[in-house]
This record gives structure tokens, C-alpha cells and sequence, in this order.
């Protein structure tokens, strides 16, 4: 079982992945986007960075490479595939998930910690957590604020496809704990299939006991039991 | 074929914040300008050779559907002319 983190030019959370994921005794290696996919991949992590300086918009020309496309078709088949931060934003941009991640409301690059709560506990990336337990783990980003269609966003809600809200520390989803602008304080979204998961925030970023709490080893698990 | 500039103008949607217009239109009040709202949008010149304008504008509309918008929050129209 070897789960593959996907490094493009200016990926840079690609190292954070790897020592996050082998700290939980989850074999991973990083594979160079131009490398392609490899076919014994039993997972895909799409991790942070500024893939190709962001142009265009953030991760718009990382969701058009080969290698996005095998992702998808990996991810079609059932392979689970986690993007986080820009790799989230890479997979909204592949339509590996819906919506829009976009220029924060601060217009500013947002670097702090910020609470979640859990919204669904019986997915692959929240089956450690209970329902509406909150989690705190850091952003960093300046295109975090989740965009979509209304009628859209109704839908995923009502699918149960909504996995993350920011929230305040007693898990209330306010206005003010919305670090970003994201509607209805989306911070993560599951795709077609709950084996496909984006969220902004960073797990690999509060795994290792090291650097300090280690709430989103619970999401990097999710590779474990997908 | 006829040489042809197709020029692609994205948008986003009505109703979908944008925090760079509104530090922009900011930053000009700050410069004393009166302003009641100020919109961006990115714009792209695109050479191109087609048999007929109609080839074109087709050819730069795929080109924004699959690429320079994101229809989830853009809005894009495109002008072609004769080079």
C-alpha cells in the first residue's frame, strides 16, 4: 500500500504529506507530476503549494495536467484521492469536486489556526471524529473562500457532501469564525464518491506531535480505511 | 484562412465578491477619486487563423470553457476581429 503525493512545480506541503503520512505508519511516496501516476497507487494526495505560481487562478493549470487526469480516472475507480490547500484547489479546478475556491474576502494570505467541525463522521477522512466533534488545524492560504451556485451548495448540503465547516470553539459555524468568506463556512467538500475529500485547512500540518496538536490525523487516516 | 484576434473577457459572476475590485476601488477613494463601484476582469488576446470569423470566435469559446474561466464563478464573452 503505497499512497502517491502528487509534486508539481511549486508544490510545497509535498515533504509535510510524507513525513505526516509515514508518522502514521501509512507508506507514501512522492511522485513527480510528469512522472504520471503509478499504477499500483492506493491512494492519490493532492498536496499544497503554489502550483505554477498560481497563475490563471490557483491551481487551474495543475487540474489540466496528465497527471490530473489519471488521478481522476484513479479516483473514478475508486481510489481515494485527498487534496489539500491547493490541491484542493486543483481538484475543484478538475471537477474532481464542485465549486470554487477563490480570492479570500480579507483579500490577504491567511496564515492561522481555525477550528472545524466535523459534519459527517462516517466518511473514510472523518471516521475518527465524531459527528460535530471540532478539530483545530491551520490555514494558510489566499484563495480559500469556498464558491458555488445556491442551488448547488443546497444540493451538496442534502447529499450530505459538505465535510468541514469553520466554526468557533463550542463548533457554532459564525460569521466570525469564517476565516475566509467560504459560504455557509464550507472548509471541505467530498466529491462524487466519499473516497474523494478537498479541504483548504492542513491536516499534515497538525499530525506530527512535534509541532503541535495533531487534530487532522484523523483525515490522513482516512487512507487507512478507504 | 483569415489571421484573426479573438479577445476573451472574464468575468466574475454577478454577485460573486471580488476583495481585489473592492481594495482597488479602496485604494482610488483613498486617492480622493468618488467612485460608486469598480468591476475587474482579466482579458486575453489570442492570435489565431480560421476559415471564417464564426471558426474563431467558436475555436476561443472552447478555449474559455475549458480553461481561462471557471464557469462556477465567471461569466466570459469573446470579440474576434481581422488581424
Amino acid at each position: 500500500m503505497t499512497v502517491s503525493i502528487v509534486r508539481f512545480g511549486g508544490s510545497n506541503c509535498d515533504r509535510d504529506a510524507e513525513r505526516a503520512l509515514e508518522h502514521l505508519g501509512i507508506d507514501a511516496e512522492i511522485v513527480w507530476h510528469e512522472d504520471g501516476l503509478p499504477a499500483d497507487a492506493t491512494g492519490v494526495v493532492l498536496p499544497g503549494g503554489f502550483s505554477y505560481g498560481d497563475y490563471l487562478r490557483a491551481g487551474a493549470m495543475a487540474a489540466r495536467s496528465p497527471i490530473v487526469a489519471e488521478v481522476r480516472e484513479a479516483a473514478a475507480a475508486g481510489t481515494p484521492v485527498l487534496g489539500i490547500c491547493n490541491g484542493a484547489q486543483i481538484g475543484c479546478e478538475s471537477g474532481l469536486t464542485e465549486g470554487a475556491f477563490t480570492t479570500n474576502e480579507s483579500a490577504r494570505f491567511q496564515c492561522e489556526r481555525v477550528h472545524l467541525r466535523v459534519e459527517r463522521a462516517d466518511t473514510p477522512w472523518t471516521a475518527a471524529y465524531e459527528e460535530g466533534e471540532v478539530i483545530e488545524v491551520p490555514i494558510a492560504h489566499g484563495e480559500g473562500r469556498y464558491e458555488i451556485d445556491d442551488d448547488r451548495l443546497e444540493t451538496l448540503e442534502n447529499d450530505g457532501r459538505v465535510l468541514f465547516r469553520y466554526c468557533d470553539a463550542d463548533g457554532e459555524p459564525s460569521a466570525a469564525a469564517n476565516p475566509n468568506g467560504s459560504k455557509h463556512n464550507v472548509a471541505g467538500v467530498l466529491g462524487e464518491r466519499e473516497t474523494v475529500a478537498v479541504l483548504m485547512p492542513h491536516p499534515e500540518r497538525a499530525t506530527l506531535p512535534d509541532v503541535g496538536p495533531t487534530d487532522g490525523q484523523g483525515v490522513l487516516r482516512g487512507f487507512e480505511t478507504a | 484562412m483569415t489571421a484573426y484576434t479573438a479577445t476573451v473577457t472574464v468575468r466574475l459572476k454577478r454577485g460573486v465578491l471580488d476583495p481585489e475590485a473592492e481594495t482597488t476601488k479602496q485604494a482610488l477613494e483613498r486617492l480622493g477619486f468618488e467612485l460608486e463601484a469598480l468591476r475587474s476582469a482579466d482579458r486575453f488576446e489570442i492570435d489565431l487563423e480560421a476559415d471564417s470569423a464564426d471558426g474563431a470566435r467558436e475555436r476561443a469559446d472552447e478555449m474559455a470553457e475549458r480553461l481561462l474561466a471557471n464557469p462556477t464563478i465567471h461569466d466570459y464573452d469573446v470579440e474576434v476581429d481581422e488581424r
